[in-house]
């Protein structure tokens, strides 16, 4: 389970309200895109969940305990860029996640726990398609796959809550949209709770069950810094609205595919 | 012009070129002025320097029964390992903590960045008063002349590392212990190299000044010791002898950096 309350949070810094009185209830299993302009605080609450910085005033639950004051393995994280260490190759990025787990010290396997860690990590890479190159470098890796590492990487840990800063912003539409295909069957299988930030619109309506909108609606000209983002729209996207999406191709979800040819089976 | 661009073969002989050219305006010098006087020793003839490495390279000598040259070199590169490898690991070890801990570094950046302003010729004094005038003096004065220089470079080489690799080891589970051995202490390898590297004049001009002024051997100490009896027959072979030993130590070090961290180095291949 992993259901994020947001209580009344506050982000200041100094004089400057970034954000202001947040309230949101995040259900456990939600896709929850956060949108909004630049400098609307859509990172720093991408960071406030994942423990980087902490609000000024309220409290975020995950799972009605409060969160720690750190980054820690029940949250992961994709960033638009340096998410993968360049010194490991594509296995031992993934394969540092379990070796971090079991070994406190050195931070190295050796023996049968290791072969057990690289099966797993194998796994992973299998599921984003980069097991033929496992032992490249990062910097040989064009800009998706270097993401499709980071989400690996991420994964491993089997993080209650995934967040997902601007991840795919960098890349070409032809890759991102090979992207989504890839994380919908992902979070659907692993049953988190994903929080993505994107500049997208599209994209934001497309993957989320849930979008959030982070504006400022009032400025004072005098004083820039008065008046913080708050939440300005909170869209249920769950059921297929009556709203098509222009040009976003719906990633295809083979689990909904299958069930759609048994129906029309029964139909027939 | 600037589009003409040597193949390796023309590369290899225009970088030996100036080498051939200095050596050529050498022995033409050192034939004239042998010409305008035989007892000339300023510019010893190739030849009488030959000799004389040969003798220093091979003969013991008749009052302490050492060959000299091996003698003094190993004096040397033994204080320079010591002192070398002490300020690196002094360097690693300050830089990571001040690099990856916001309380150490306000607690001691401020003091190393002071230390490093201080010359450490003057305080060369100081160390033959406390240390004596053995090993120990020269070896501190090493470390104290390059430890600071490392140290504020692997700082500045960890906070250059991006801020979301931490957070990003930190979300796969890793104490800062793990992030530092892990994550930044790898990444930092190709810079302290280089850092390194950069260091080894330094280190050399450390060594050859503490030598100079007291000790019973070592590459420093015999060029200042020959320089009483105008021996440049002796000097100058040594100058280019220490040369040698610096230009081979940062060669291996730069190929130590690429045969060990290849990844630092795809960017150059191409």
């Amino acid at each position: 389970m992993s259901a994020l309350s947001i209580r009344d949070v506050w982000v200041e810094y100094g004089d400057q309200i970034v954000l202001e009185r947040i309230n949101l209830e995040i259900d456990s299993g939600a896709f929850i895109s956060v949108v909004g302009p630049s400098g609307a605080g859509k990172s720093t609450f991408l960071r406030l969940i994942l423990g980087q910085e902490q609000p000024t005033r309220g409290a975020i639950l995950l799972d009605g305990t409060p969160l720690p004051l750190e980054p820690g393995p029940d949250r992961g994280v994709v960033f638009q860029r340096y998410s993968v260490f360049p010194h490991l190759t594509v296995l031992r990025n993934v394969l540092i996640a379990y070796e971090f787990e079991a070994s406190k010290i050195l931070g190295q396997l050796t023996g049968m726990a290791r072969r057990e860690a690289i099966a797993k990590s194998e796994h992973l890479l299998q599921g984003v398609g980069l097991a033929p190159h496992r032992d490249k470098y990062p910097s040989a890796l064009s800009g998706g796959m270097q993401q499709r590492l980071a989400i690996a990487q991420a994964l491993a840990r089997r993080p209650r809550v995934l967040l997902l800063d601007e991840p795919f912003g960098a890349l070409d539409p032809g890759t991102r949209t090979q992207m989504h295909a890839l994380i919908r069957p992902l979070w659907r299988e692993l049953g988190m709770t994903v929080i993505m930030v994107t500049h997208d619109i599209k994209e934001a309506f497309g993957l989320g069950t849930r979008l959030i909108a982070l504006d400022r609606p009032r400025l004072d000209p005098h004083a820039p810094g008065r008046y913080g983002a708050i939440v300005t729209y909170d869209l249920d996207l769950s059921r297929d609205g009556p709203v098509p999406i222009p040009r976003f191709s719906k990633p295809l979800d083979p689990s909904e595919d299958q069930r759609s040819a048994r129906e029309r089976r029964q139909n027939a | 012009m600037m589009n003409i661009v040597p193949n390796p073969r023309s590369g290899l002989v225009l970088g030996f070129l100036p080498f051939i050219l200095i050596v050529a305006i050498y022995l033409v010098a050192s034939a004239e002025r042998r010409a305008a006087n035989p007892d000339d020793k300023l510019l010893p003839p190739m030849t009488e320097m030959a000799d004389t490495v040969r003798r220093l390279a091979t003969e013991p000598d008749r009052r302490t029964e050492e060959i000299v040259l091996w003698t003094d070199t190993a004096a040397s590169l033994q204080r320079l390992a010591i002192g070398l490898g002490f300020a690196t690991l002094t360097g690693i070890a300050f830089g990571l903590a001040l690099g990856i801990l916001p309380m150490v570094n306000a607690a001691f950046g401020t003091l190393i960045a002071v230390i490093s302003m201080i010359p450490p010729m003057a305080v060369l004094p100081i160390l033959f008063i406390v240390f004596g005038l053995g090993e120990l003096s020269k070896v501190v004065l090493i470390i104290f002349g390059v430890a600071p220089f490392l140290i504020r470079d692997m700082t500045l080489a960890v906070a250059g590392l991006p801020r979301e690799q931490m957070i990003k080891a930190q979300s796969l589970g890793a104490s800062t212990w793990q992030v530092a051995i892990r994550v930044v202490l790898p990444q930092i390898m190709p810079r302290l190299i280089e850092a390194v590297r950069l260091s080894l004049g330094p280190a050399f001009l450390f060594l050859i000044s503490a030598e100079a002024i007291a000790a019973d051997a070592g590459l420093g100490y015999r060029i200042f010791l020959m320089r009483r009896y105008l021996a440049m027959d002796v000097i100058l072979p040594y100058v280019a002898w220490i040369t040698l030993l610096s230009y081979a130590m940062d060669y291996a070090l730069a190929q130590l950096a690429r045969r060990a961290f290849s990844w630092a180095y795809v960017e150059e291949r191409r």
